[in-house]
């Protein structure tokens, strides 16, 4: 791994952003409506059920902003090599003295500053809109969010592998597979809020115990230290799995010449 | 001669049952221009995609400076280099920033300093500003060898780098690959539909036809041997099929090997 060759690949992504500001507008526009949406069914809510308003309804708001920053994780990995692909730059790249290690980190920063952006952008809104401060969590925020980026980083390398291996055509994975996971991943609602047969899936998705652990910490402010603790056991697998499984799509691209089809399609 | 920069030897690729490199050997020496010729679908780009690391080989061997490409590629890679008309440096960027990047990826020393010159090189220094997606066809072939340029590379892999130019940009290209040899030693694997850029750039020719070397020998001997006025005539010929298996020699015209 090269600290100049992943500066390089970071800066390609910023000067992109920095050109075409445009860009931005994806980055806030979807997270700000899911926030407007969720932030006033709340406010509904709040005011129709007066003392007895549950605190997990509260926890809604911050949701959407959790929930986003393990998608803008993911995103930035898997739109990053798609970026390549629109640009029709992907040979230049992987003709270049690249590893997979030095492209995979460039990915997980330009997937932490997505995250960063839009999750600042809406913690501060929620506040001014809302008055939620997802901050009372304290320190405690901290590790659950970190986990939310690790699995976000997985997600993007899952995407990016499938779409290496199956092509162009399935580029909306990049898109979609956050959302394949996402009715057991517990979000919205307690993992106990899902029918008993498949409350099991939950129980293997890292976010499912971050957002349980949240819930937990919002109500009492406490530490949920088995929730952390999962989540953080299974990310460090899925971090191991999603890279390997990056790694064995692209020798198989190699070998079946994948990579050069994007070129030609 | 010095020892071969680039040497490729019984090289295969298999597509499930298509085999669009079969058993290719060839080398390429040090400041040596060498063309790659062939019809669509010869095989050619495949033969480079192995070299350049992108397509892992069904069998045999590349070495480049000799070292094995399988085992050492990232090393390898630094030291050379890759322009193709089908790829583009990211639109929306600006010339310089496009360079800039690349520049870092290959480590390029005083990288603004090489970037004005390879500009220059190039006559396209008014464009550094310039976001790359508004370049016409020529300005963005010249900026795509710019970025290959930029490491000063030992070996350069040229993929039909004229493909899109009118003959003024084009004669301006092959001016600078032939430059950059006399100047740097550059070695230079050069793949053309044009022959005239064959005929006027290369020391050699490698012929391929369906996955296969014909022939290996300058284009005044692969033209006395097959008593042809051109290498288009020769190139039309071979395409067509007729008279290839006449012509077709199972061992190169000429090879220094």
């Amino acid at each position: 791994m090269t600290f100049s060759t992943i500066h390089a690949l970071v800066l390609r992504n910023l000067y992109l952003y920095s050109r075409t500001p445009v860009r931005l507008v994806e980055l806030v526009f979807w997270p700000l409506v899911d926030l407007l949406v969720w932030g006033y069914l709340t406010v509904f809510l709040q005011k129709h059920t007066g003392d007895s308003f549950p605190y997990q309804i509260t926890f809604l708001i911050g949701a959407v902003i959790l929930w986003d920053i393990l998608f803008r994780a993911q995103q930035g990995v898997a739109l990053y090599f798609l970026e390549d692909v629109w640009s029709r730059n992907l040979l230049n790249v992987f003709s270049a003295p690249v590893t997979n290690a030095d492209y995979l980190a460039s990915t997980y920063v330009i997937g932490f500053l997505r995250a960063a952006v839009t999750s600042i952008l809406l913690s501060v809104l929620a506040i001014v809109l809302y008055s939620f401060n997802l901050f009372e969590l304290n320190w405690s925020l901290v590790p659950f969010v970190f986990n939310l980026l690790l699995f976000g980083w997985s997600l993007g390398m899952i995407s990016t592998a499938l779409i290496v291996r199956w092509g162009p055509a399935a580029e909306t994975l990049a898109w979609a597979v956050p959302f394949f996971i996402q009715p057991f991943a517990a979000v919205y609602y307690p993992i106990d809020a899902l029918p008993p047969a498949i409350r099991w899936i939950a129980e293997f998705i890292p976010c499912a115990h971050v957002f349980e652990g949240m819930r937990d910490g919002l109500k009492d402010g406490s530490i949920s230290w088995i929730n952390l603790g999962k989540a953080t056991g299974l990310n460090v697998i899925y971090l191991i799995l999603a890279g390997m499984l990056f790694v064995r799509m692209m020798k198989t691209a190699r070998e079946r010449g994948l990579l050069t089809k994007f070129v030609s399609q | 001669m010095q020892d071969p920069v680039l040497e490729v030897t019984d090289l295969v690729k298999e597509f499930g049952s298509v085999r669009p490199v079969d058993g290719i050997s060839f080398d390429l020496k040090r400041g040596e221009i060498l063309g790659l010729l062939g019809a669509n679908g010869a095989g050619k780009t495949t033969a480079i995609n192995m070299i350049l690391g992108i397509v892992t080989p069904t069998a045999g061997s590349i070495r480049v400076f000799g070292k094995e490409l399988a085992k050492e590629r990232i090393a390898i890679l630094r030291r050379m280099n890759f322009c193709s008309t089908y790829t583009q440096l990211p639109g929306n960027l600006r010339v310089w920033q496009n360079l800039t990047v690349f520049g870092k990826i290959y480590r390029v020393p005083n990288l603004k300093k090489r970037i004005d010159e390879v500009l220059e090189l190039l006559e396209i220094a008014h464009l550094k500003d310039r976001v790359s997606g508004n370049l016409s066809a020529g300005e963005s072939t010249r900026l795509n060898l710019c970025k290959a340029l930029l490491n000063k590379p030992e070996l350069l892999l040229l993929d039909e780098p004229t493909a899109s130019l009118d003959p003024d940009i084009a004669d301006k290209v092959r001016k600078v690959v032939k430059r950059i040899r006399e100047e740097d030693g550059t070695s230079i694997l050069y793949t053309s539909h044009n022959m005239r850029d064959v005929e006027e750039v290369c020391d050699r020719v490698v012929f391929m036809h369906q996955g296969k070397i014909l022939f290996v020998g300058t284009a005044a001997e692969i033209l006395s041997h097959f008593q042809e006025e051109s290498l288009e005539s020769l190139f039309i010929r071979v395409a067509r099929g007729g008279e290839v298996e006449a012509a077709a020699d199972p061992q190169p015209v000429t090879s220094d090997q």
